[in-house]
């Protein structure tokens, strides 16, 4: 018995082995794509607003896993360049691979050696470039992010925003999130109609401790642990662990929920 | 042994004897490149390039040929200037696949053997050209400082100090001289502008500019140009002990 006849039931070998063509492999399927559908770890609000010497901005260091608070030290604030720092809320995984382009860019940046520095209104326009390319192919970065720090010679203080869809806008103060609804109120007070331009530096980090207590209060999502960056014309001040002190004393009189009397 | 191989240089294919004489032929062309030197000290790694200046049209300080990969490698290149680039381009899709895959920067050894491998292709079929360029590898990562010159058939070996182009032969006698256990970026600095000068002498009349630049302690990893003041100061001590005829065995902080 010939070896091939002993082999036949077994059915015939592949014309070749190694770039299977057979019909068992389905030829020209069509590619599996899958995209990001939802956000699955999330970060929450990330807050801005320009002061008189130049910016601030601010994120806490929470990654949820749905309402489950999952991570505690997440760093959501990302220097980039010299001169500016990404705040990123959103979906986390999407944020580490935002944090690699950008990191990429950097990079390709400092090797041309031409002595031109990466601004922050460069590294805003390339990001929200980077949202809309994702968006139109119905895939996006499921994130919200601000750009902040002082940019070109001038080292004009620079607050923008971008997002999953490829929005941008600027304003003196800019939140994402929840903080929108909370925050942007309150650093509205101090920075509308100009009034960013005499705003002291402590008086700028008061209204960010502001509207981090007040998102403490009320964001089911956030954390009293957070990171502040400081970016004016002598560099980036970059504090982390930060908290807020909170006020409960009122709560012990407060009994039911209208007649209860203790 | 004959260096013209009748008929077998035609392409890269082995003579005889089993030589590769298109490779060979490609040593010829970085032979007459600018003279180019690399010096692995303790704490960090120096490149530095002669560039001969042919007009003075050209701008001072511009048009550099050492290029930076990712953050902590530098690479100089000597022979064909458009080669020199090539390799550099690809040096850095090789430190960002590195990145992307491992999500930290590329080792010294493995950038160099990348490169190595990267080259010897180039030997491997009649329908493209070897290399006409030495490239140097200067990298400082976790373990320490590393020095590789690649050449045009693929072959790359560390080194403490290594030279190519013009004057190798001058600069390898002065590199050997050197004591590069102890040596010091700073002082490695001035060394090599010591060493560039003193292979400038075959073409005394024409001008010429030195390209240097430097990673390890010093720059804190990061692969950067030696500072103006830094380089014209290493300058001036070169030509006090080549052109002041000194002997070059004195200190080097005088």
């Amino acid at each position: 018995m010939s070896f091939l006849e002993l082999t036949e039931p077994w059915g015939k070998p592949a014309k070749n082995v190694f770039f299977p063509t057979s019909s068992d492999v389905q030829q020209n399927a069509a590619p599996v794509i899958s995209r990001t559908t939802q956000p699955i770890v999330t970060g929450a609000s990330v807050i801005a607003l320009k002061f008189a010497d130049g910016v601030m901005i601010a994120a806490d260091n929470l990654a949820s896993y749905g309402s489950l608070a999952r991570f505690f030290d997440v760093e959501r604030l990302t220097k980039v360049g010299n001169n500016t720092i990404v705040g990123i809320g959103g979906d986390v995984s999407d944020y580490q691979h935002l944090q690699r382009i950008l990191e990429d860019l950097e990079i390709k940046e400092s090797n041309y050696g031409d002595g031109y520095a990466l601004q922050p209104s460069h590294i805003h326009e390339y990001l929200s470039r980077v949202f809309y390319a994702r968006r139109n192919k119905m895939d996006p970065y499921w994130n919200q992010a601000i750009v902040a720090g002082v940019d070109g010679s001038q080292k004009e203080p620079f607050v923008a925003f971008a997002d999953l869809r490829g929005n941008t806008y600027t304003a003196p103060a800019i939140a994402t999130g929840f903080a929108i609804h909370l925050a942007l109120p309150l650093m509205r007070k101090v920075t509308d109609d100009d009034r960013w331009k005499t705003l002291s530096k402590e008086r700028a980090r008061a209204t960010i401790d502001d509207c981090i207590r007040v998102l403490y209060y009320r964001d089911g999502r956030s954390l009293n642990k957070f990171s502040v960056a400081t970016i004016t014309a002598d560099g980036i001040d970059f504090q982390t662990n930060q908290s807020v002190s909170s006020e409960w004393a009122f709560a012990e009189k407060q009994y039911g929920y209208g007649t209860q009397e203790v | 042994m004959s260096s013209i191989g009748t008929g077998y240089d035609l392409g890269l294919f082995f003579s005889p004897d089993g030589r590769l004489f298109q490779a060979e032929y490609a040593y010829k062309a970085v032979e007459n490149g600018s003279t180019c030197i690399g010096i692995k000290c303790q704490d960090g790694v120096i490149l530095a390039l002669e560039k001969i200046v042919i007009s003075k049209l050209l701008k001072p300080r511009a048009n550099p040929r050492i290029g930076s990969v990712g953050r902590h490698i530098g690479i100089a290149t000597t022979g064909f200037i458009p080669d020199g680039k090539h390799i550099v381009k690809r040096a850095r899709d090789e430190a960002n696949s590195w990145r992307d895959n491992y999500g930290s920067a590329v080792p010294g050894p493995v950038m160099a053997d990348r490169l190595g491998n990267y080259v010897q292709l180039f030997t491997c079929y009649s329908s493209v050209r070897p290399f006409g360029v030495m490239s140097f590898v200067a990298a400082y990562d976790d373990l320490g400082p590393h020095l590789y010159m690649i050449e045009p058939n693929g072959v790359y070996w560390g080194y403490n100090g290594i030279s190519a182009g013009k004057g190798r032969q001058i600069a390898r006698n002065e590199l050997e001289k050197l004591d590069f256990s102890t040596l010091k970026m700073k002082d490695a600095v001035k060394e090599a502008a010591r060493i560039i000068y003193a292979t400038h002498d075959e073409e005394h009349n024409k001008e010429h500019e030195i390209e240097m630049t430097w990673v390890g302690e010093e720059t804190n990893g990061i692969h950067t140009a030696v500072p103006d003041d830094l380089l014209q100061e290493a300058e001036a001590y070169a030509r006090r002990t080549v052109e002041g005829g000194e002997d070059e065995d004195v200190p080097m902080n005088e």
